[in-house]
């Protein structure tokens, strides 16, 4: 948009004193290449009419009814914030966590860097069947020379450096047809130096009848998974073990104070769509030792201001085809849902982008709008401290000092009040 | 939590420029290499004219050139993105020296509207007999009621 409407100015309003939100947070540290794309990111931010603007929470600092008096366009694009819960008997037991924390411990979300994880036990169990899954999964299972020179929070490498972890249960409600998770990151995971895939024969019954029957890129992600149960091996002694287990829900947890064991709950499935089965309970189910428990069961954003309207069924803002109402939008996860790759958001990001700019062009702008200057009268009331990108770049470069002491990246700082002293240096 | 708000100081939006991402080389330098004619076409009917140098990948001729292609090459040719996608003649497909494998399969059926002769645009390096090559770049948007 920048680029197509040189005359407008941009600014893009950020919780946290940093940028980039799920490349920083949400990304795997050891996917470092997927990281590459917060240059092409920072190439946007440093447009003439472009600004970042850190350290600013709608909803708290400023409102949506003050955005709007500023702007002619506001753009909802803040993602998704809370996960789905597992509510169930023992689920307040130590040791069971959302992933989104767990994600949020080793990748510095400055609220989840005490999250007191213990890997001092043998066994990990992950609900999900999706590519956040995968990534637990694989970290837990890595060699922990691979983490070392990542840019994983110090604090999380120390737990993971002591880590006893030597089984992680990937445990699914539905079948291998039904699974989320994409063909790039399964196939990592299953080739793993020193770590058996473990695959139970009766999950795999038919699925190789069904392959020629599948359509790409389903029919590739299955063929993995079908050639990888038809090639499996019995594990080494001292290979790590990852257990492929599928149809089943967590019930119930027990132990004393930390989780010790989970009882499962066997489903089948129902309906006529192969790829979009149900998930059923049947009366039967099956215990297995469990010292951790990760929750990645899926995700959803919340209402960030009472003016939003807001679906909080889905976990997403009201809009169709990215329009909000009159001069509002959204775009991405808190618009869609959170799922698709970085590659399905960027696209529907250049979509609502096209939306916008053509109802520009239909309803023209109105009346002048005072812009940031507003914005900036609203936050001086209150105190706030801005991070512009000058100030980011500060945080950048100490992160990446840091890091060098340690033949990492970076290290990112996890303290919100550290990020805005160097901030204003 | 972000969000992104724009203000407009002119009465009526201008369309001037398109967006204009470079992300960074990942070809090796190619001084001596015989240039040759390479043809973009995206989703709207524009035609790119420009010139490549044998050895250089089709990324390399986006981000030398200095293309406006939306968001193409993210990753920066590491095969993490998928948003380098092309799609060739079929004719041309089958004289490239290779198919698509591994990952670069696996990335590439996340791409929208993937045909039989779609690669991406990384792991396609330009050949003398490539002159005056023509790829079409496909629509980036997921949702087509949104164009």
């Amino acid at each position: 948009m920048a680029n197509r409407l040189e005359t407008a100015q941009i600014d893009i309003i950020e919780r946290l004193p940093v940028p980039f939100g799920l490349v920083r947070f949400g990304v795997a540290p050891d996917h470092a290449n997927l990281k590459r794309c917060v240059n092409t990111f920072s190439k946007t931010a440093q447009l003439k009419n472009v600004r970042f603007m850190g350290n600013i929470t709608l909803g708290k600092d400023v409102t949506l009814k003050q955005l709007k008096e500023a702007y002619h366009v506001v753009l909802l694009t803040y993602g998704v914030d809370d996960s789905r819960k597992l509510d169930l008997k023992g689920s307040n037991l130590k040791n069971i966590f959302q992933a989104k924390d767990f994600v949020g411990w080793y990748n510095g979300v400055p609220w989840n860097k005490d999250l007191p994880v213990d890997l001092s036990d043998t066994t990990a169990s992950i609900f999900g069947h999706g590519n956040v899954a995968i990534d637990i999964a694989r970290l837990l299972l890595s060699p922990i020379d691979k983490l070392k020179s990542t840019d994983i929070t110090e604090h999380s490498l120390a737990t993971f450096a002591q880590s006893r972890i030597k089984q992680v249960h990937l445990i699914g409600r539905r079948g291998p047809l039904q699974v989320s998770f994409t063909t790039k990151e399964l196939r990592e995971l299953l080739n793993l130096p020193n770590c058996c895939p473990i695959w139970r024969p009766e999950d795999m019954q038919n699925v190789p009848e069904i392959v020629p029957k599948l359509v790409k890129p389903r029919k590739r992600l299955t063929e993995l998974m079908v050639d990888k149960f038809q090639n499996r091996q019995t594990p080494k002694l001292d290979d790590k073990q990852l257990a492929m287990i599928f149809h089943r829900s967590p019930k119930e947890f027990t132990g004393s104070e930390k989780v010790e064991s989970i009882k499962l709950q066997i489903n089948r499935l129902e309906g006529d769509d192969l790829l979009d089965k149900k998930a059923v309970p049947t009366q039967q189910d099956e215990t297995i030792a469990t010292s951790l428990v990760v929750a990645s069961i899926g995700y959803k954003s919340v209402q960030a201001d009472g003016d939003i309207p807001f679906n909080s069924q889905l976990g997403v803002v009201e809009n169709q085809y990215g329009k909000v109402g009159k001069g509002l939008y959204t775009a991405g996860w808190v618009a869609k849902g959170a799922s698709g790759v970085l590659l399905h958001t960027m696209e529907h990001a250049f979509g609502v982008a096209s939306v916008i700019l053509k109802d520009l062009e239909l309803e023209g702008l109105g009346q002048e709008k005072p812009g940031f200057d507003f914005v900036r009268k609203v936050l001086d009331e209150r105190n706030v401290q801005v991070v512009t990108w000058e100030d980011w770049l500060k945080i950048d470069e100490f992160e990446r000092n840091e890091g060098k002491k340690l033949n990492k990246p970076r290290e990112k700082v996890v303290d919100i009040e550290q990020m805005l002293k160097i901030a204003a240096t | 939590m972000s969000l992104l708000s724009g203000v407009i100081r002119r009465s009526a939006p201008k369309l001037l420029k398109t967006f204009n991402i470079r992300p960074v080389t990942n070809g090796v330098p190619n001084l001596n290499k015989k240039e040759i004619e390479v043809t973009f076409v995206k989703h709207d009917g524009t035609r790119i004219k420009t010139k490549g140098k044998v050895g250089e990948s089709f990324l390399d001729v986006v981000v030398n050139n200095d293309l406006s292609l939306e968001g193409y090459g993210a990753c920066e040719g590491t095969l993490t993105c998928s948003t380098c996608h092309l799609v060739f003649k079929k004719e041309d497909f089958e004289q490239l020296p290779d198919r698509p494998e591994g990952e670069e399969s696996d990335m590439l059926e996340l791409a929208r509207g993937v045909t039989d002769t779609s690669r991406l645009g990384c792991q396609v390096f330009l050949t003398e007999n490539m002159d005056g090559i023509v790829v079409e770049v496909p629509e980036s948007s997921n949702d087509a009621r949104l164009q």
